[in-house]
């Protein structure tokens, strides 16, 4: 158990840790390295304890339930790849981090670097974890998303901006392929469990669909891990900062694409349709990322491409596929991590000390920081593969596994020449970097003079470059018992026995890495001068960057087609767009309605009903009165608009509604009162409308018409044939019977707002107030017409004396009111659970209070005596409704559970007390402040508009 | 009963859709206001109509829910009734700060061309 919550651990304190990291000042480089760096010591003490369950082919597998009714849990799983990985991403983090502290500008804003870097550790972590297919795309989906957001850091450049849109939608897009893989392999294997798709081989193989499943699945891969063809976002990349390039595009992230690929190569791999498509592709990203780099002069240039190479050596290995093979990839995995992470470091702190990192004007560094430099010689001589460092273990375990195994194929016949060629030129750019960078001349127009960086900026460095020797010289001691773990995790436990050892005797792969070394040599030193001053590459290479056509198709998609899209489907101004809408709403009614036995027997109408008839003549005369009105008599309108809600509100009381009434007609007031307070915005409609009248303006009136009358009599149709009908079960039997049992209130319908359904009203609230939210924000820059700025006639008219004492009495009793409302509303409250009421009704009721004050007084001198923070309502109502939500988990219940009883006050007698009677206040409370805050908001106006009036009045020639 | 209801609806509903596809503003507002009375109604009733059969219980025993108006349908038009107050604020302030930015209360921010 401590194990899984371990597990759990992992994923999470990143993420926690990124939170943190995100509300550190701007300028705290120092807390947000402790704290970063802090967070992957943890998950290195963690990993260290975990260690012994996971090695000789263990694993731990921890559930943390979630919705298993639809059979979604949460299933983090570690074995000893995922171990490996977990140590690389926890490791090179840390120093990455260390890093980043010294290579990052004062006034870069350090908290988003650190939240996005440990955001990723999080991804990355959750990804490497995950024990169910579906979770581990959501995870590889975060991964492209916090990538976006890095390689984006620095926004205000250009490159930075299309780079990162470049390389979130190219991976982003695999990872949706990827996804649909993963639905299609849960559906062959009929489970999403990791354990159980990985041992699901033959079945999965032999499936009518594996091709479809294989090539989807590839996409996700190749996207993720930079393989040809979709290689062109990796240098595009670069444009992050160093850090970001060293710790996810090159150590972590591009390999979670080959990581796939060797984790599921038992469930999809052993097929030749694989290994022709990954060794293939593989095959011809290492050719060609070695031959591009070779001619790059940006030093994350020529890294980038150097990524590129490595990363499609590895996917050869996985898809060769034989358990060697599948060492290999995972020794050259921890190999390239090392060596590039540290080589992109040492680039980072040329550009850093130099201001260039261009290799056609550095130079000569070796004599300017020797440190620096003998670390990167160490390095790239890695890189490129010389024996003694880790890389050269690796190339030749890979050069071992080209030729050892053999199908018989072209591709397989082609593939040590491939591996020799690549190798070459892999050693060739290596000795160009070591070379230009470093020896030659002193280099003259560098934009700093260069020196060495601070000691702490070098030691992580310097710790991987130990690591490069390390492994280099001593390869069984410091890694043979992780790899074993790890591949045995991948194989199975019947592993092939092998130990790492420096020297093999003269075999193939020796003579191989000879001849690639020093064909390499030959490669760099013999065409140098054109090499180092010419152009970048050749025009073949330069015509397979495809990040032109790749710019140039989403220029099409994403602006020239949907324009055209728009041009042919939309239509011009808003009417015609509600009319086609009101009639594709009347043609889907007419199609899902027009089948159906429509047999209505009309009812007759008895004296009882007559006045029900009556209520409703004048309800439904005021809505024609309203809708015939409305655009010259705009008062009048709203009078009659206001006729219509209260028979409505009537209608609620009368067929047994009265929570519905009670809250129809206190929002009815409400909405008046808004009504009337904007109307003073609205141009004055005096005379009429130019065109008014002509053919065409009648024509449409007529039109519309039609539409809405067809639509009326379409829902009176409705209405009564569902009225007509007997109802059948309903589930509001179920809320009758169980309301007082177990939620404790009598009457049900606040019952369910508060409890049942209490979510959906959480939901709901929210919405309230983030409207509210909305209202205040418009307002806020809000700009009048110029013609409304000035006092609306009456009271330009009326003499002062009048305007004092226009509405003296009513203004008295409003005020007298005040108290008698607060107390109408604690009444509506407390009877909500049982009667009539609740915490809508009664935060309406208080904010008419309130708005009842505004209207009786000056409201300078009302706001001098009553401070109302409409603010601070809503945040507290949405706190306590979500603090009573989370409280129900410290009893291990779920979300928004309640628990009641009722209370014996004295004097008051029985009160029915429940934590639903809680949510209630929160929903007062919000409801109080939305409402408050958006009528004071808009009556708030005249007075924003008054003094400039006021200022403006002298200037005016009297 | 259940024929003026019906009436009623489509009274309320298609004054509600003719405003809703006028050119001014404030029509508009008034329009979906008439069209959310509509609405409220035609899914409180679709709980069917009862009179004097309001869903309050007493405290315990059995419950025969045929005898009491269905509470689902109220809850629902309950939330629908604030939420289309908070849409007509929200209108309302959209349709005061167009007028103000464009100097009409056109629908389109500007006049229809003859």
């Amino acid at each position: 158990m401590v194990e899984q919550n371990l597990l759990l651990l992992l994923v999470l304190t990143p993420f926690i840790s990124a939170a943190l990291a995100a509300t550190l000042p701007v300028g705290s480089r120092n807390a947000e390295t402790w704290l970063a760096g802090l967070t992957m010591v943890v998950a290195l003490g963690v990993l260290a304890v975990l260690y012994p369950s996971v090695a000789e082919g263990g694993r731990i597998i921890g559930k943390v339930e979630w919705a298993s009714s639809i059979g979604l849990d949460l299933t983090f799983r570690i074995d000893g790849f995922a171990w490996l990985f977990m140590v690389l991403v926890a490791g090179i983090g840390m120093l990455v981090l260390l890093y980043a502290r010294y290579y990052m500008a004062p006034d870069d804003p350090v908290p988003r670097l650190y939240s996005c870097l440990l955001a990723f550790a999080g991804a990355m972590s959750g990804l490497l974890l995950s024990g169910n297919i579906i979770m581990l795309v959501v995870f590889w989906e975060l991964t492209s998303i916090v990538s976006f957001l890095l390689i984006g850091y620095w926004y205000q450049r250009q490159d930075a901006r299309d780079g990162a849109r470049m390389a979130f939608v190219v991976t982003a897009s695999g990872g949706l392929c990827l996804m649909v893989a993963m639905i299609l392999l849960g559906q062959i294997v009929g489970s999403y469990q990791l354990e159980d798709v990985l041992t699901a081989g033959p079945t999965i193989t032999s499936h009518r669909l594996y091709p479809v499943v294989l090539v989807l699945f590839l996409l996700g891969a190749f996207t993720k891990s930079a393989q040809f063809p979709f290689h062109f976002w990796l240098p595009n990349a670069m444009a992050a900062p160093t850090p970001v390039s060293s710790y996810l595009h090159s150590a972590t992230m591009v390999k979670a694409g080959v990581f796939l690929l060797l984790r599921f190569q038992p469930a999809l791999g052993g097929t030749d349709a694989w290994f022709q498509l990954v060794t293939g592709a593989g095959l011809i990203t290492m050719l060609m990322g070695a031959f591009v780099a070779l001619f790059k002069h940006d030093l994350k240039g020529l890294l980038a491409y150097s990524t590129i190479s490595h990363l499609g050596l590895i996917t050869a290995l996985a898809g060769i596929g034989t358990p060697m093979a599948v060492i290999a990839a995972v020794f050259h995995i921890v190999n390239h991590a090392v060596f590039k992470a540290s080589l992109f470091m040492a680039a980072g702190i040329i550009d850093h000390e130099t201001g260039t990192r261009d290799m056609r004007r550095l130079s000569g560094l070796a004599r300017a920081m020797p440190v620096t430099a003998t670390l990167a010689i160490i390095a790239s001589a890695a890189m490129a593969g010389v024996p003694l460092l880790n890389g050269f273990l690796s190339k030749e375990m890979f050069f071992e596994a080209t030729y050892v195994w053999n199908n018989g194929s072209p591709l397989d016949n082609a593939a040590p020449y491939v591996a020799v060629i690549a190798g070459a030129l892999s050693a060739a750019y290596s000795l160009r970097f070591i070379v230009a960078v470093f020896f030659g001349p002193a280099a003259t127009d560098l934009p700093h003079a260069p020196h060495e960086p601070p000691a702490l900026m070098r030691l992580p460095v310097m710790l991987l470059v130990a690591a490069c020797l390390g492994i280099g010289i001593a390869p069984q001691a410091l890694l043979g018992g992780w790899l074993e773990s790890a591949a045995m995790a991948i194989l199975g436990p019947d592993l092939p026995h092998f130990s790492l050892k420096i020297w093999h005797g003269v075999n193939p792969a020796l003579i191989m890495s000879l001849i690639a070394t020093s064909l390499g040599i030959l490669i760099y030193l013999v065409p140098r001068r054109w090499i180092d001053q010419g152009e970048e590459g050749l025009r073949i290479t330069r015509a397979l960057d495809f990040g032109r056509a790749f710019e140039t198709a989403l220029q099409f998609l994403t602006v020239r087609l949907p324009r055209q899209a728009l041009k042919l489907t939309s239509a011009p101004g808003l009417q015609a767009q509600l009319r086609v809408m009101v009639l594709i709403g009347m043609a889907a009614a007419y199609f899902a309605l027009g089948p159906l036995d429509w047999n209505i027997p009309l009812p007759e109408i008895n004296s009882r009903e007559l006045v029900f008839a009556l209520l409703w003549l004048i309800g439904g005369g005021c809505a024609l009165a309203a809708a015939w009105q409305a655009k010259y008599h705009r008062f009048a309108a709203l009078i009659l608009m206001g006729g219509a809600g209260l028979v409505t509100c009537t209608t609620f009381v009368w067929l047994s509604a009265p929570d519905l009434a009670v809250t129809q007609l206190l929002v009815e007031i409400a909405t008046t009162a808004l009504l009337l307070l904007g109307l003073r915005w609205l141009p004055k409609r005096n005379v009429e409308i130019p065109g008014d009248n002509n053919l065409t303006s009648r024509f449409r009136r007529l039109r519309d018409l039609l539409i809405a009358v067809t639509c009326g009599l379409g829902m009176t149709a409705i209405a009564l044939a569902i009225l007509l009908t007997k109802p059948g079960n309903s589930i509001g039997d179920w809320f009758l019977r169980h309301s007082y049992v177990e939620g404790g209130g009598t009457n049900v319908v606040n019952v369910i707002l508060v409890d049942f359904r209490a979510f959906d009203t959480f939901g709901e609230i929210s919405v309230l107030a983030i409207v509210g939210l909305t209202v205040y924000g418009l307002l806020r820059r809000f700009r009048p017409a110029p013609e409304s700025v000035e006092r609306p006639r009456p009271q330009v008219e009326a003499e002062e004396q009048a305007l004092e004492a226009y509405l003296f009495i009513p203004a008295i009793l409003m005020q007298w009111l005040f108290a008698p409302i607060i107390a109408l509303a604690a009444y509506l409250f407390f009877r909500g659970h049982d009667l009539p009421g609740g915490g809508f009704a009664a935060g309406v009721t208080f904010a008419l209070g309130l708005l009842l004050q505004y209207v009786a007084s000056n409201v300078r001198w009302i706001e001098a005596r009553l401070t109302i923070l409409p603010v601070r309502w809503m945040g507290a109502g949405l706190l306590i409704a979500a603090a009573v939500g989370l409280g129900s988990w410290i009893f291990g219940a779920p979300f928004l559970t309640t628990h009641y009883q009722y209370l014996d006050l004295p004097l008051v007698g029985k009160v029915p007390a429940s934590t639903a009677m809680l949510f209630d206040v929160g929903v007062f409370s919000l409801v109080v402040g939305a409402i408050v805050l958006m009528l004071i908001a808009i009556a708030h106006q005249s007075l924003r508009v008054s003094p400039r009036v006021r200022s403006a009045d002298p200037e005016e020639p009297n | 009963m259940e024929l003026i209801l019906a009436l009623a609806i489509g009274v309320l509903t298609g004054s509600g859709v003719w405003l809703l596809m006028r050119p001014r503003s404030f029509q508009v507002i008034i329009g979906l206001c008439l069209l959310a009375y509509g609405v409220n109604l035609f899914i409180f009733s679709m709980g069917r109509l009862y009179v004097g059969a309001a869903p309050i219980m007493s405290k315990g025993g059995f419950v025969d829910p045929s005898a009491y108006a269905d509470p689902l349908p109220q809850a629902l038009v309950l939330t629908a009734i604030v939420i289309s107050f908070a849409t007509t604020a929200l209108f309302l302030v959209v349709m005061i700060a167009s007028r103000g930015i464009t100097g009409t209360d056109h629908v389109d921010g500007k006049e229809r061309e003859q």
